[in-house]
């Protein structure tokens, strides 16, 4: 299948008091039409960063994309005019946050809110996005939706909020959905929820989805390939079952090692990788990794890693060979 | 909602009872009284005025008396404006010959001729109409210029915006004042130095019979002059609530959706960042439009902002419990209003 949106050597970096921080340093990566593509990482690794710069919505000052290309039907939407991509946002590429409290407008009620994009980009009257708009807050599940077009966000409970954000995103039938953390403040049956309906919603309307979390048990059931992002890297990319199945980057072996298993031994303890992420005040030159590393050789101090290919379809930033410890050729 | 305001009237008569109760003891523990002059009057004069305006009860009393003639509503015969011992605020005629009479503040002593309320009647109006047209200038200036610093933050438009806003709080209407009167009323001789273009009788107590240029053409001066300060006030805080409100996670969310930059900010940002400009305002709008002392007199305006002060210095006690709570009155109530414009502001505030 064709690849819907190619990202290319995406670099961000934020002017701030301390110096410059590169806090995505040469993301590439492509999604294809109806699939689902999982970003996972801890935090401040520049998961969203990097969605955010592809949309352009990073604040502007600090933040700057510097170099990258981000091709979506054949157009870079870096170098887009505000115009154009506006046309993109809410139209062709939804975007789900991760904060169901925060991000809507408490003022507003919530049917002004999820009709806006249609009246925005398909040039429907009020009274029309209003009818599509409770047929679309019917389709996430949220019951009486025509009555409750007029209540206020917080008259809805968080998981009921996150129904209302994905059915705002995808009110106008976009190819891509972004969900920006979208479960991490929910709690976990409604994490549950929000992840099969997403998956029905898919099923019906056959968007791709761009799904960030640092969950790797969400992405396990959701996506088909994954990215593994460190440092403002990718480190790690594969389809999903090759990743669980076989990693071959450190860092994704520990991070699938931290979690709890229920077929394990119950006395086991959780593995934790220690140490903490770098702080990204100039752009890595060696293996980012590395100081946290128990595999580290010296070419990793020496030489930032690029993705290698491991295996089919599976790429990995590293140099060592995880399971036998060795350089790889 | 009515449940709301009904126990808010109730909390101002409240405040009334407290505020005068202070005003009063305090203005009686002033040294000097209203009868003493430079050359004094003689013992007997003294005591025959004193035993006119009670002054010789004892001082629970004469507080007690004040607030029966404040407070409780009669009904008899007598026309109003007989006596200045009994010139009511409110009069309503019942019938024939009966009257509802509510509201006595009693008379001034120190102009003789004159109650406090003649001072609410013909000086009150004028300041009140002052004081909206300074409110309107401020809130017309202040919020667009504040508007615009937020949105172009730390450019010439911003610093050109805030040196406005500095001017307007640093230069007083005492300098300010003069100023525009040489410029405007001498030297160029477009607008009228002093005066004020309406008199008594006024429409619904306070507004002009006629407005025009002759009126408008008294009240540019004075209106820009005192609403410059406030609009500064509301300049800056409306930048400052703007430049947070961008910051929100809604306003991202307007962004992803696609939203003009323009509809970003008057459908998503705007109303939400005026919240803090309209707590302001309930203190701004009492201030203004009782009466300002510096405007009126520079001015030359029949206001009572005057009242404020020289009821003070010539002890002249009932203008001073009048004025002050003239003032409490204004202040509870617009302060209610702000009340209600949040829950028109914002959805999750509701009042039972």
């Amino acid at each position: 299948m064709a690849d819907l949106l190619n990202v290319q050597g995406l670099e961000t970096q934020f002017r701030t008091r301390e110096g410059t921080v590169h806090a995505v340093n040469g993301v590439s990566f492509q999604l294809k039409e109806g699939e689902t593509l999982g970003i996972v990482g801890e935090s401040g690794c520049g998961k969203s960063v990097t969605v955010m710069s592809v949309l352009r919505l990073i604040p502007s000052p600090p933040g700057k994309v510097v170099a990258g290309k981000a091709v979506y039907q054949g157009k870079d939407l870096l170098k887009m005019t505000d115009e154009e991509i506006r046309h993109i946002r809410g139209a062709q590429i939804g975007l789900v946050f991760q904060d169901p409290m925060t991000s809507f407008n408490p003022v507003l009620t919530i049917g002004r809110q999820v009709a806006e994009p249609l009246e925005i980009h398909m040039g429907m009257s009020r009274k029309q996005a209003l009818e599509r708009a409770a047929e679309m807050l019917e389709m996430v599940g949220i019951p009486n939706a025509k009555e409750r077009l007029n209540d206020y966000p917080h008259q809805f409970s968080g998981g009921m909020r996150q129904r209302v954000m994905i059915a705002m995103a995808l009110v106008c039938t976009p190819q891509i959905l972004i969900a920006d953390e979208p479960t991490t403040a929910l709690d976990v049956t409604i994490q549950a929820q929000i992840v099969d309906l997403v998956k029905r919603l898919q099923h019906e309307l056959g968007m791709a989805i761009i799904w960030i979390t640092h969950d790797l048990g969400i992405i396990a059931g959701l996506a088909q390939r994954v990215l593994v992002m460190y440092a403002g890297q990718v480190i790690e990319e594969a389809p999903v079952k090759e990743l669980y199945g076989n990693p071959q980057h450190p860092y994704t072996l520990g991070l699938l090692n931290s979690l709890p298993r229920l077929d394990s031994d119950e006395h086991r303890r959780l593995a934790s990788i220690d140490g903490l992420p770098p702080v990204l005040l100039s752009k890595p030159t060696s293996c980012p990794f590395a100081p946290r590393c128990k595999y580290a050789i010296e070419r990793c101090l020496a030489e930032n890693p690029p993705l290698l290919q491991v295996g089919p379809d599976h790429y990995a930033a590293c140099w060592v060979h995880p399971e036998t410890g060795r350089p790889r050729e | 909602m009515g449940r709301f305001v009904a126990r808010r009237i109730l909390y101002m008569f409240a405040v009334i009872l407290v505020v005068s109760a202070i005003t009063f003891g305090l203005m009686h523990a002033v040294p000097g009284g209203p009868f003493e002059r430079e050359k004094p009057l003689p013992p007997e004069i003294i005591a025959n005025l004193e035993k006119r305006y009670h002054l010789d009860e004892p001082l629970l009393m004469q507080y007690g008396r004040y607030l029966y003639e404040i407070f409780i509503p009669r009904i008899d015969s007598n026309r109003p404006g007989l006596s200045l011992e009994n010139d009511f605020l409110i009069n309503i005629r019942l019938g024939e010959s009966t009257w509802f009479h509510w509201m006595n503040f009693g008379p001034s002593y120190s102009s003789r001729s004159r109650t406090v309320n003649d001072i609410f009647r013909d000086n009150l109006p004028v300041s009140f109409q002052l004081g909206i047209m300074a409110l309107t200038v401020a809130i017309l200036l202040g919020v667009p210029l504040g508007i615009i610093a937020a949105l172009k933050q730390n450019t010439i438009f911003d610093y050109f915006g805030m040196s406005v806003a500095i001017f307007g709080v640093s230069v007083p209407v005492i300098v300010l004042g003069p100023l525009l009167i040489w410029i405007f009323g001498v030297t160029l001789r477009w607008l009228p130095p002093t005066g004020w273009g309406s008199k008594p009788p006024y429409v619904m107590g306070v507004f002009p019979s006629t407005m025009g240029w002759d009126y408008w053409k008294h009240a540019i001066m004075p209106a820009v002059a005192l609403g410059l300060g406030s609009s500064a006030i509301i300049a800056r805080l409306t930048r400052a609530s703007l430049l947070q409100v961008v910051r929100e996670d809604y306003i991202r969310t307007a962004r992803a959706k696609g939203l003009k930059e323009r509809l970003v900010l008057t459908r998503h940002a705007l109303k939400n960042s005026l919240i803090p400009v309209v707590t302001v305002l309930g203190p701004m709008f009492a201030a203004l439009v009782t009466g300002t002392f510096v405007t009126e007199i520079t001015f030359g305006i029949p206001g009572m902002g005057r009242y404020f002060v020289t009821s003070i210095t010539n002890r002249d006690y009932p203008v001073i419990m009048g004025t002050i709570l003239l003032y409490a009155v204004f202040l509870v109530v617009a302060n209610l209003i702000v009340d209600l414009l949040y829950a028109f502001l914002d959805p999750r505030i509701r009042y039972e």
